[in-house]
Formats: C-alpha cells, sequence, structure tokens
C-alpha cells in the first residue's frame, strides 16, 4: 500500500473545512466568494489526481483514525475504482455547478448560505463514496438528507420549496432508517462494520437467514434516495430548489448515492432470485413509468426530473440483473448520464433565467435568440435519446443487449420488450425537449426576450457536452475509468470494449425501433397529450399529504393523551415506575444474610428520631399553612444535622445547618410575594393515591437502606484515608477528598452553583422588566408593614455580631483542611452574617455599603480555583494536582501551607458569591415593588414620616 | 440505629413523594426539599454508620474512621441542592407573579378560567 491514502481524510474533510470559507467571503462580493468556494474543491480535485494512478494500477487506498473502537466505528476511509468514479464526478460537477451558480443566482439570492449548504453537501457525498465503515458511511448518508433539505429549500420563501424539501427529507430520511438497520445486520452477519471486510464475506452474507431483511432494508434505503417506483414521486418536487441544485443533486450526486450504493454492495448482496427479482423488476418499472410521465410533462424540469428518474431505474435495473457485463453497462452509463443530465439541467436553467418561463407550451423557435443555448441543449438531449456518435448511445446499447437476453420468470421477450420501450419513450421526451423549445418558428409571446447567457453562464455544460461527443466518438477513452470501476464493483477483473459498432445484433434492431418509434410518438404528442391530461392519475404528492396527515393526527393524539401538562400525573407515574423496576430488581436478584451488628439507639438518638418523624407527618397535615411548613422544615433540617454530627459526619452536619439557615430565609424571601396558604384542591380520593404512592416509595427507599446498612461492602475509602495526609497534606479526609482527590468533581459544582447564582440574577431582571413588574407594583402591601421594620435592638445585634461572624468564617475556613470545616462552610457562614446585616438593617443601607459586586466573586472564585489546578501544569503534573509543605514562623509554630488551599478559596468565593446572588435578587423584587428604601439603618414606618423617599426609578 | 436512619430515609421519601404531588408549586419545593434530604441520609448511610469515628486523621492513635467518599459527595449534594431550589424557588415566583396562580400544571383552558376566577374573587 502506497502512502496515497494518507490523503484520503484530508479529501474528505476539506468541503466540510471549506464550508466555511463562503460565509467569511461573501462580504468580499460574489465573484470573490464563488472563486474562494472553488478552492477546496480544486484542491481536494488535485489530491484526488495526485492518487489517481495508484487506484489505476489496481491498488486500493486505505487510510483509518480509530474515532469509536467499542462501536466499531471509526474514521477509515478507502478508495477503490468505484469510489474514484463517484469522487471524481462529485467533486468535478461541484467544480462546474460552482462557477454555474454564481451566474445563475441573483443579487437578492443570499449566495453564501448557497455556497455553504453546498459545500456541505459536496462533503457528506463525498464521505459516502470513499467510506470504508459502513457506520461512518451512514452518518454521512444522513448527512446528504439533511444538507439536500436545505439547498431544495434554499428559496425559503417558496411553499413548493419549502414542500419539497420537506418531501424529500421525510422520504429519504425513511429509507436512510431503514438502512441502519439493515446495515446493522451486515454487520453483525459478519462482525465488523468495515466495508473491506463486508465485501469480501459474499457468501456468508448471502446464505445467512438474515440475508432477505438486510437486503429489503438496505434496498429501501437505496430506492427511496434514488427515486426509485414506489417513491419516486419526491424527486420532481425537489425542482422547486434553484437549478445548480437540481443539477448537481439530480443528476450526478445525491440520486445516484442509491446507485452507487447497490453497485457497492453489489458483490455482497447480488446474485440471488431476491435480488434479481426486486431489483430489477423496480428498475424496469421506474424506467418506463418515469419515461412514460417524462413525455406528458410541461416544465422543463419537471421532463428533465422523470427522466431522470427513468435513468436511474435503467441503473438500478442493469445492477439487479446481476450480471457482469450489466454491471459494466451500467458504470459506462453512469458517466454519461452526468454529463448529458447535468448540461441538460442547466441549459433549462439558462432557459428559466434568460425567459423567465419553464412551461413547454409557451417555449419554441429559442434557437434563433439563443444559438449556444440550444446548440449545448440540442447534443445533450441527443445523447439522452441515444442516437449514435454520442455517448448515451453506447451505455443504452448495452443496455438492450442486456436486457435481450434477461428472462423474467421464463418468460424471454418481457424485459427486452419493456427496455425497448422505455428507450422509445426516452427518445420522444428527448426530441420533445429538442423540438418543443428550441426549434420551430420564432415566438413574440416570451415572458422576457431571450439572449446567450454570459460565457461563465454556459461554460459548464459546455464543457460537459464536449466530453459527451468525445466519449461518443471516441469511446476508447472511457476505457480505463470503467474498468477500474467495473473491476470494483464486480470485485473481478473485467475487461470491457467500448465501441460504437458491435455489429447486427438484437440491441441495434431494439435501438431502430426505439428512435423510429420516439420520433412517431413526438409527431402524434398533441393528440396524445390532450388524454393523457383529462384521463384520471393517482396523485403521489396528494397520496403522500394524505399519509403524512395520517401519521401526523395519530402522534398528536398519541402525545395528547400521553403528555397531558399534568406535571402531578408525570410525576405520580415516574414514582410508581422506578418503585416498580426497584421491586422487580428485588425480585429477580438474590440477598446474601446480613454480616453487620445493629447500633444500639441511645435516648438522644431516639428524641430526634421522634422529632423528625413528627415533623414530617405535621408537616404533611400542615403544609396549607405555607409559613408553618417552613418552620417544620427547619426542625427536619436541624434533625438531620443532628444526625450527621452523631454519625461521625462534622462537615456533614456544619454544612447542612448553614444551608438550612440560607434555605429558610430564601423561602421566607419568596413567601414575600407568593400567597402564604396552599388552597385544598385534591380530593379524598387523589389524596388517597398519592400517599399510596408516597407510603410504597418510601418503604422501598426504607428497606432498601436497611438492606445495604445492614451489610459489609468493600470501597475505595481506604486508599484516601491512607493518602489524604501523605499525598493531599491534611488530616480532614473529606476537605482533602474535595479539594484535592476529587477536585475537578468540586470544580465542576461551583461552577454550577455559580450558573445557578447567575440564572437567578437574570431570572430576575427579566421578570422585573415582563410584565410582571406592572402586577409587582399594583399590589398591596400596607397590611404586611411592620411600624418598626428594622429594630434597633437586632440592628446592633448584627452590627456587632459582624465581624465575629466573619472572623467564624475564616477560623472554619483555615482549619478546613485538618478540622472539620473548609470553603463551603465558610462561604455559607459568611452569607449568612452578610444576610443578617440586610435584615437587620435594610436593603438600601447595606448595599450601599457593598465594595465588591457578587457576579464578580463568583467569578473570580471560578477563576482562582481554576488557575490553581492549572498551577499543576507548571510543574509538569496533571491538573489540579496539590502541593503542600510547611513553613517553620517564629512566633507562631508550624504553619502548613497547601496549594488546595488557593483551590479553597476559589470554592469559598464562588459559594459566598452565588448565595448572596441569590438572596441578594430576589430582596431586590421587594424594593422594586414599590418597598420604600430607608438610608437610615433604623428607621421606623417611612410612611409616617416626612423625609419619605421614594424608590429610585430603575 | 440501622434502623433509626432507615426509617428516617423512608419518612422523608415517603413525605417528599407525596408532597411533589400536590398541585402547587410551594409545596412542590418543600416536597423538594424533603426528598433532597433523604437522598443526602441515604448516600450517606451508604458508607455505613459509625459513631465516634469522624473521618479525621488522628496523629497519635490507631483509631476506626468512618467512610469520607459519601460524605464528601453529599458535602456538595447539600449545597448543589440549594442553588437547585433556589433556582426552582425564583422560577415559581416569576410563575407566580406571571400567571397570578402557581399551579404547577397546564392541562388546558378550564384550568386557566379557574384561575382568572379565583383572582377576580
Amino acid at each position: 500500500m502506497s502512502n496515497g491514502g494518507s490523503l484520503l481524510p484530508i479529501i474528505a474533510m476539506l468541503p466540510f473545512l471549506g464550508a466555511l470559507v463562503p460565509g467569511l467571503m461573501i462580504r468580499a462580493g460574489r465573484t470573490a466568494c464563488a472563486t474562494f468556494t472553488a478552492a477546496p474543491t480544486i484542491l481536494a480535485l488535485i489530491m484526488l489526481a495526485v492518487i489517481a494512478p495508484d487506484v489505476f494500477a489496481g491498488e486500493v487506498l486505505k487510510a483509518e483514525i480509530v474515532w469509536l473502537p467499542g462501536l466499531g466505528l471509526s474514521f477509515s476511509f478507502f478508495l477503490d475504482g468505484l469510489g474514484l468514479l463517484f469522487a471524481g464526478m462529485i467533486l468535478g460537477v461541484g467544480l462546474l455547478i460552482t462557477l454555474y451558480a454564481r451566474y445563475y443566482l441573483s443579487g437578492e439570492d443570499p449566495m453564501g448560505q448557497f455556497y455553504t449548504y453546498l459545500l456541505l453537501f459536496q462533503g457528506a457525498m463525498l464521505g459516502i463514496v470513499i467510506s470504508d465503515n459502513i457506520l461512518l458511511l451512514l452518518i454521512f448518508w444522513e448527512l446528504t438528507s439533511l444538507s439536500s433539505f436545505l439547498l431544495i429549500g434554499y428559496w425559503k420563501h417558496l411553499p413548493e420549496g419549502r414542500q419539497g424539501a420537506r418531501m424529500a427529507l421525510a422520504v429519504t430520511g425513511a429509507g436512510g432508517l431503514a438502512m441502519i438497520a439493515g446495515m446493522l445486520i451486515l454487520g453483525q452477519i459478519v462482525g465488523s462494520y468495515n466495508l473491506t471486510d463486508i465485501l469480501a464475506q459474499g457468501e456468508v452474507i448471502r446464505a445467512s437467514e438474515w440475508y432477505l431483511p438486510a437486503l429489503i432494508l438496505i434496498l429501501l434505503g437505496a430506492f427511496t434516495k434514488s427515486a426509485q417506483f414506489p417513491f419516486h414521486f419526491w424527486l420532481p418536487h425537489a425542482m422547486a430548489a434553484p437549478t445548480p441544485v437540481s443539477a448537481y443533486l439530480h443528476s450526478a450526486t445525491m440520486v445516484k448515492a442509491g446507485v452507487f450504493l447497490l453497485a457497492r454492495m453489489w458483490p455482497v448482496l447480488s446474485g440471488t432470485d431476491a435480488w434479481f427479482y426486486i431489483v430489477s423488476t423496480t428498475g424496469l418499472v421506474t424506467m418506463v413509468l418515469g419515461a412514460l410521465i417524462a413525455l406528458f410533462k410541461d416544465d422543463l424540469k419537471a421532463l428533465l426530473a422523470f427522466s431522470t428518474v427513468s435513468h436511474l431505474g435503467l441503473l438500478t435495473m442493469l445492477l439487479g440483473f446481476g450480471t457482469k457485463a450489466a454491471a459494466i453497462a451500467a458504470v459506462f452509463h453512469i458517466i454519461n448520464h452526468l454529463t448529458f443530465k447535468a448540461a441538460l439541467f442547466m441549459t433549462a436553467g439558462i432557459v428559466d433565467h434568460e425567459t423567465h418561463t419553464r412551461d413547454i407550451k409557451r417555449l419554441g423557435g429559442l434557437a434563433k435568440f439563443m444559438p449556444v443555448t440550444a446548440l449545448i441543449g440540442t447534443l445533450a438531449a441527443l445523447s439522452m435519446a441515444g442516437i449514435p456518435f454520442f455517448n448515451g448511445f453506447l451505455s443504452k446499447e448495452m443496455m438492450l443487449e442486456e436486457a435481450s437476453h434477461t428472462y423474467w420468470l421464463d418468460n424471454d421477450w418481457i424485459v427486452p420488450a419493456l427496455a425497448t420501450l422505455g428507450a422509445l419513450l426516452s427518445v420522444a421526451y428527448s426530441l420533445r425537449f429538442i423540438f418543443h423549445v428550441f426549434a420551430g418558428p420564432a415566438r413574440d409571446d416570451y415572458p422576457s426576450h431571450p439572449h446567450d447567457p454570459p460565457f461563465g453562464m454556459y461554460a459548464a455544460p459546455a464543457l460537459l457536452v464536449v466530453f459527451v461527443m468525445l466519449i461518443g466518438v471516441m469511446p476508447w477513452l472511457a476505457e480505463p475509468l470503467v474498468t477500474v470501476a467495473a473491476d470494483a464493483v464486480t470485485g473481478t477483473h473485467t475487461h470491457p470494449h467500448l465501441k460504437i459498432w458491435h455489429g447486427v445484433t438484437p440491441a441495434l434492431f431494439m435501438s431502430i425501433i426505439a428512435v423510429l418509434g420516439g420520433a412517431v410518438l413526438l409527431a402524434v404528442h398533441r393528440p396524445l397529450d390532450k388524454t393523457w391530461q383529462t384521463a384520471p392519475r393517482p396523485e403521489a404528492k396528494v397520496i403522500f399529504d394524505w399519509l403524512i396527515s395520517v401519521f401526523a393526527g395519530f402522534s398528536k393524539r398519541l402525545t395528547e393523551a400521553v403528555h397531558t401538562g399534568a406535571i402531578s400525573r408525570y410525576l405520580a407515574i415516574f414514582v410508581v415506575a422506578t418503585v416498580a423496576l426497584g421491586y422487580i430488581a428485588y425480585a429477580d436478584g438474590t440477598l446474601g444474610p446480613p454480616t453487620r451488628e445493629l447500633l444500639p439507639i441511645p435516648p438522644v438518638a431516639a428524641i430526634g428520631w421522634l422529632l423528625l418523624i413528627a415533623a414530617t407527618g405535621l408537616l404533611l397535615v400542615y403544609h396549607h399553612n405555607r409559613f408553618r411548613a417552613l418552620i417544620l422544615i427547619g426542625v427536619i433540617g436541624l434533625m438531620v444535622s443532628g444526625g450527621f454530627v452523631y454519625l461521625s459526619a462534622p462537615d456533614l452536619a456544619l454544612t447542612q445547618i448553614s444551608v438550612e439557615t440560607v434555605t429558610i430565609m430564601l423561602l421566607l424571601l419568596a413567601l414575600y410575594f407568593m400567597p402564604n396558604t396552599t388552597p385544598r384542591e385534591s380530593g379524598a380520593g387523589l389524596r388517597l393515591r398519592d400517599g399510596l404512592i408516597a407510603l410504597s416509595a418510601g418503604g422501598g427507599v426504607a428497606a432498601l437502606a436497611m438492606v445495604f446498612l445492614m451489610r459489609d461492602f468493600s470501597s475505595i475509602s481506604g486508599f484516601h484515608l491512607a493518602n489524604s495526609y501523605k499525598g493531599g497534606g491534611g488530616t480532614n479526609v473529606v476537605n482533602v477528598i474535595l479539594v484535592d482527590f476529587r477536585g475537578y468533581d468540586t470544580y465542576g459544582e461551583i461552577i454550577v452553583l455559580g450558573i445557578a447564582g447567575l440564572t437567578i440574577f437574570a431570572l430576575m431582571e427579566s421578570l422585573l422588566n415582563g410584565p410582571a413588574s406592572r402586577r409587582l407594583r399594583n399590589r398591596d402591601y400596607s397590611q404586611d408593614r411592620s411600624r418598626d421594620r428594622h429594630p434597633l435592638m437586632m440592628v446592633v445585634a448584627t452590627r456587632a455580631m459582624l465581624p465575629i461572624a466573619v472572623m467564624v468564617g475564616i477560623y472554619i475556613f483555615l482549619r478546613g483542611h485538618n478540622q472539620p470545616g473548609g470553603g463551603f462552610v465558610a462561604g455559607l457562614v459568611i452569607s449568612i452574617a452578610l444576610l443578617m446585616q440586610y435584615m437587620a438593617s435594610g436593603f438600601a443601607w447595606t448595599q450601599g455599603r457593598q465594595r465588591i459586586e457578587y457576579h464578580l466573586m463568583i467569578g473570580w472564585g471560578v477563576v482562582i480555583a481554576g488557575l490553581t489546578g492549572a498551577g499543576a501544569w507548571l510543574a509538569g503534573k496533571p491538573f489540579l494536582t496539590s502541593a503542600y509543605g510547611y513553613i517553620h514562623w517564629p512566633p507562631i509554630e508550624e504553619f502548613e501551607w497547601a496549594t488546595a488551599m488557593a483551590f479553597d478559596l476559589g470554592v469559598f468565593l464562588t459559594v459566598l458569591g452565588a448565595v448572596m446572588l441569590m438572596l441578594y435578587s430576589l430582596s431586590r423584587i421587594a424594593r422594586y415593588a414599590g418597598e420604600t428604601v430607608n438610608l437610615e439603618p433604623m428607621d421606623y414606618d417611612p410612611s409616617l414620616k416626612r423625609n419619605l423617599k421614594k424608590p429610585e426609578a430603575e | 440505629m440501622e434502623l433509626v436512619v432507615a426509617s428516617s430515609v423512608g419518612v422523608l421519601t415517603a413525605g417528599g413523594v407525596y408532597l411533589i404531588l400536590r398541585l402547587r408549586a410551594f409545596p412542590v419545593i418543600l416536597g423538594l426539599a424533603l426528598l433532597s434530604y433523604a437522598v443526602n441520609v441515604f448516600l450517606f448511610a451508604t458508607g455505613r454508620l459509625a459513631i465516634n469515628a469522624p473521618p479525621v486523621l488522628n496523629k497519635y492513635a490507631d483509631v476506626a474512621y468512618s467512610d469520607p467518599l459519601p460524605q464528601a459527595l453529599v458535602l456538595t449534594a447539600i449545597v448543589i441542592s440549594f442553588g437547585m431550589t433556589a433556582v426552582l424557588v425564583m422560577v415559581a415566583l416569576g410563575a407566580y407573579l406571571e400567571a397570578d396562580h402557581d399551579r404547577i400544571d397546564m392541562t388546558g383552558n378550564e384550568e386557566a378560567e379557574a384561575a382568572e376566577k379565583e383572582s377576580g374573587s
């Protein structure tokens, strides 16, 4: 293997990186934008050209970047002949489309967006054809559906564009889902998701009992993408897209993805009866049906769309035959179809652009006004018709040749006859494209005066037509490419001989019948068209819309039945389901005997327990009175803290009791605005139901707790106990775990806390600026006011307490590493001390003395903690590795320093800032609600004083 | 003692679940507070119970310690649950001020009408 493979991931990445370019370059003008959009494509083409000789030499280039090896998913790419053919087509046509779109799009269209979508699509498509991993292939496959959705719906103001985009996404997306299932089955059969492995295991797959489901699912994906009957209907509706999109997606790339997949999987899946009957029959039906509808379409692009459907059917049928010669013909026709169909789409776009109509009945005689366009269109259409000396003729002959000796259920004439019919119809609509648009008498009622477009616009189709002619006259030019691609499809060595004259064969007669018949059909088109237009026929869009509305109605009913908006119901279901799952787990498992002794219950603990149970019970009874409920919650919190003290968790007890205090303050503040009673709404039945649910949940949890409390276990805590002092330099293991062993967790947690504080601040801001502020202002608070809002005793006491409380906080902070305490508790203690000032001396007075914004405190806290952690990098250690040492400071004794202390400082600041910001935000609402502002710390009811201050307008 | 802890957790859970099934925001917040007590004690108890054995290393004697890891986890959980309670309170308060009622269910029009009537009376 040469090292050319290493270019593959770069080639795959280039369009995606390039997709960023147009958005930046669009400001520099449309031409600059188009030029820079072309750059990544050109670069990728050059790289492809560099490695192409290796592929022509028969090598398969590979590259792999491991992504999720556990899932069998990796960024692996490979390039064989088939991949090379498609990659070349995708990039080459992509380049031409970039050029064409520059002239096609009008100044009002957002061109940068268009190019971004185009490159995204190009990247997705390129990914499909060079992926070596089928999971990766699926990702790219879905990406093509998504990016083509964006492209088809590019003209967002057109309802057809939006509907067409939705329909395309629904159909190809649904097919993609089926394909995922099929691919997963394939991967399971083979035991690998690597395409190269799968391709080598054809025998095994075909013999597997899962072959048929996998085949059908994958074919669903391929058929929907390649618009095969009965999924063909999305393609004509996708024609609402700008013409460059149609020319790119619907001639060369997206719709060929399905054909590509059939070709890629050909060595694995083909060769069985199921493959032959499903694939070739679908292809045959699609070919004839598409051609028939195309003949009677008046919209130029619709004609081309159905002709594309028909040609895709032809390709599918050829691949379905399962013979080598048919596969060669398919590969050759892929190239030919690309050249003439892209040229035709672009021609149609030019006609539309210049005459402002695509209705064939309003056109005709254009050759006189736009000779160059007419020439390009005519040559391309002749190729589509399969006239000798054009490339379409060559592959059509090969197709007819293959069809002529294909038996369908032992019937030897039906396939050749239908193939000839398809070819005949194809001649008819191709000639119609020429004669009804370009030929005929010149008219004077075109919506716009037609003339040839600038060179840049017809350069792309002209170049393609040159290829049409070159291959048509000198077919051996295409031979090497067809050979490598066909080798890759069939997995063997093929020796295609592409030539114009095969001698007098059945195919020749079929061809002659087709051309003559097609000409006759065109001659009688007018009466036939009348009959066709009046004949009733099923309209695919109506059926599709009906199906979609049925599904949408079903999901709406289902959603409404399940998702009623009753949160209490969801919660009830959730609790019941959780309890049931727990019970199932318990019933299925086995439980060893208890290994621990029960600890004794001292009287103090018994009293605490009784208090806790009683408080909880009373809370349930009296929760309608919200103030009473708060007191009871306080009792419960105290008992829990007491329990922590008794059960050897001093840190928890400290934290719990301080959090308890802040929580009660918070709820009190909230109750100032909310109603202070809860109305009795639920009936006895509902209460009984909720009670039963609650009892089952509580019983379950209690039993679970009891079960594990009685049994020993092994944990990793021994490590923490052993290393706390040696590694972390602290004797309070809980604190060392927080700031050292699991510092990352703590770091995340203080960030969450900071975000919670900021969220509350933001909510408050939006609340005060919203309609609720009016309601707040109009509320009557006069009954709530105490005459003595800031009592003298309290003010004096809290002032005296503040320095003491701060000292306690600092003490708790400093001892944290070795004794119970630390940043969390210290932050809470100091915030309580500060909150006391707000309560005692009033909001405005306290606010006036605040020096540091709480937001800043949160920010600095996180920054300090982060920097401390990052400091470890300087010592070459991982993030948050701590260091510590001892200093002997003569007057004081041994003094320990630890970087963990700085980290804890960050924790402290964040906790303090967040808690203060939360409560500050809530109390600000009060000020906004019309509460008068005090400037003196001790004031009486301001309404009784003369020099009262009105709230400042905010 | 194990029975005391287990039954406390159970009672707190039952109370919490009962309260979160109420129809108003305030009891639901109280219920969540009870549930967070229950969860914190439950998590703490996974380290098993020990008396007079705080996980503070003793330099002078070889003594038993309680499990520090659940304690560290619960410590941050207590603080975080305070933060979450505060956010919830703020959301409930905002909802109450905007809608003029603190029902938590959003089942349709008849609810809103009932609320209108209630605020009007």
